[in-house]
């Protein structure tokens, strides 16, 4: 069942004009569709300045579309009644990049869980408590940690802790925008590895927007590369990214760095630099 | 091989951080040797010492909260515990420095072309317009378009990739015998990574300098490295070549590392495809 459906979404910024002149309109997104079946994962891909970000905020229901639809679970995320909506936050959730401005400093971990909790749930204080001891032990922390503060824990730690509040209210979908892509490489594999197992375990989907090819094939089912504000390719079997001749998924595959020193990248990226420079 | 001098000679590096309950050891025992026109990659989890080593390399950590003890030598004299002085004339033109953050390595109220006159014109004997020439020279080797226009442009009018070549561009413009890049990839896409990558590389065959590596992405370090030093709490657990490392890690920690990769799968039909 599909689960998120984009329609024809355009954007731009810097629409409003001003006194002295009138600033030129750039646009970001530019007619994207695409859609997430229940359940799986689709890795959104490009490189910076591709308007991914955006587009992750446009679904969330952060930032009206100028043109376009959001369907999420039926319904259109832009034209829902404030019921609707509250139903809609409870079962769309996020996972930013940067762990440390994710959170208030002056909560614990513990009140950082609970928000969500708070707010949708009305638990009594013994289950709530169960309830962010479960989670944070559900994303590899213990009950122990509830108490201590952001500064406490290392940047993956603090991810972890950002996924258990989104995980809190048992979500249909998360977006994870560059979530693992501060984190060094052993803390970035173990949270891949527990983002999959959650997917099993709650049946569920994932946006997954990154630039880096490797982490995206390790956790998605379907990928989509996006260039310049465009889609420029979908593949649901992952497999063909790697045989595309699509210039703007070639160039994403071209650049990606050898997994062992015999294998040295010695291809001059003048595709991509053909590409990219403005 | 064997006759070349080490450009950089690291013995018995010791760091501590002051603090009320005494000294808080956080880097121990550290020995590297830097040759020219090679690349020592330093790998390890964050928090592992990495960024310290170098900090203290430069001599960049405060003493009044750190004890650095231990010899640098480069080129044969002794760096620790040198004046703030001396230092400062060393800093730059004989070891050049490329930070993670470009975004926060220039300071934003002056111009590119302004921050690179200077640094040249403090280092050297140079002219305005002389000094100008080597930077736009410096920007055209980075494969920057339009050197003229981008040295009146200021660093929010860039691209991350962009300022980090820049940034590139001033550590090498005064050829230095070495030069410490942490992490200098990190904050950029794929493409521009290789890009930046790819530079270090030309540079290093052409100028022959010493390149200090540091990274956790093993991508990086298998791009670029002639020889790796593997860190883990403050102590280097490791070092090899690189290809040896990779194919027979001897420490228990650096087959973790190796094998934490996300890898494509173990295919190896779409690793040939992909290199």
């Amino acid at each position: 069942m599909t689960l998120l459906e984009v329609k024809d979404i355009t954007h731009s910024y810097g629409a409003s004009r001003s006194f002295w002149r009138k600033q030129d309109v750039k646009p970001v997104l530019s007619g994207i569709s695409l859609s997430i079946e229940e359940g799986t994962c689709l890795g959104l891909l490009g490189s910076s300045g591709a308007g991914k970000s955006t587009l992750g905020k446009v679904i969330l229901g952060l930032e009206k579309p100028q043109k376009g639809q959001v369907i999420f679970q039926g319904q259109d995320v832009y034209a829902m009644d404030a019921k609707s909506r509250q139903q809609m936050r409870r079962n769309l959730q996020v996972v930013f990049q940067d762990s440390y401005s994710s959170v208030n400093p002056r909560l614990t971990a513990e009140k950082i869980i609970a928000e969500p909790l708070e707010n949708y749930e009305k638990l009594s204080a013994g289950e709530q408590n169960r309830a962010i001891a479960s989670l944070l032990e559900q994303v590899g922390l213990s009950s122990s940690d509830m108490k201590k503060y952001p500064r406490e824990f290392s940047g993956g730690q603090l991810q972890r802790i950002n996924i258990a509040r989104a995980l809190a209210l048992k979500p249909k979908m998360i977006v994870l925008d560059e979530s693992v892509s501060s984190l060094d490489m052993v803390t970035q594999t173990t949270i891949l590895d527990l983002l999959q197992d959650l997917k099993k375990m709650h049946g569920l989907s994932y946006l997954f927007i990154t630039h880096d090819i490797r982490a995206a094939y390790s956790i998605s089912d379907a990928m989509a590369i996006m260039h310049k504000g465009q889609i420029a390719e979908v593949f649901h079997n992952k497999d063909e990214v790697f045989t595309s001749q699509q210039p703007a998924v070639k160039s994403l595959v071209d650049s990606m760095l050898p997994e062992h020193p015999r294998y040295r990248n010695a291809a001059a990226p003048t595709e991509a630099k053909k590409l990219f420079s403005r | 091989m064997h006759t070349q001098p080490n450009v950089l000679q690291v013995d018995n590096l010791n760091i501590a951080a002051k603090s009320s309950r005494g000294a808080l050891p956080l880097v121990r025992n550290v020995n590297l040797e830097l040759k020219p026109g090679k690349v020592l990659g330093l790998i390890g989890e964050s928090g592992s010492g990495k960024t310290v080593t170098s900090m203290a390399l430069m001599q960049l950590l405060s003493q009044r909260s750190m004890h650095v003890q231990g010899s640098i030598q480069l080129h044969g004299q002794e760096l620790n515990g040198l004046p703030a002085q001396a230092m400062r004339n060393i800093r730059g033109k004989d070891i050049g420095f490329i930070m993670q953050n470009p975004m926060n390595a220039f300071t934003p109220v002056y111009t590119i072309g302004n921050q690179f006159v200077e640094t040249i014109r403090t280092h050297t004997g140079l002219g305005k317009k002389q000094a100008v020439e080597l930077a736009i020279a410096s920007l055209e080797s980075m494969n920057l378009e339009e050197p003229a226009k981008l040295m009146k442009k200021y660093p929010f009018q860039l691209s991350g990739g962009m300022l980090q070549r820049v940034m590139i561009a001033i550590s090498m413009s005064l050829r230095p015998a070495v030069v410490i890049a942490d992490e200098p990839t990190t904050a950029l896409d794929v493409t521009n990574q290789l890009q930046v990558l790819n530079e270090l590389d030309r540079l290093r065959t052409e100028c022959g300098t010493a390149i200090l590596l540091i990274s956790h992405d093993l991508g990086v370090i298998s791009q670029l490295a002639d020889e790796v030093a593997v860190m883990r709490h403050g102590e280097i657990v490791e070092q090899a070549e690189v290809c040896e490392l990779f194919d027979r890690p001897q420490h228990e920690y650096t087959k973790n590392l190796l094998q934490a990769r996300p890898m494509l799968s173990g295919n190896e039909a779409l690793n040939r495809l992909v290199i």
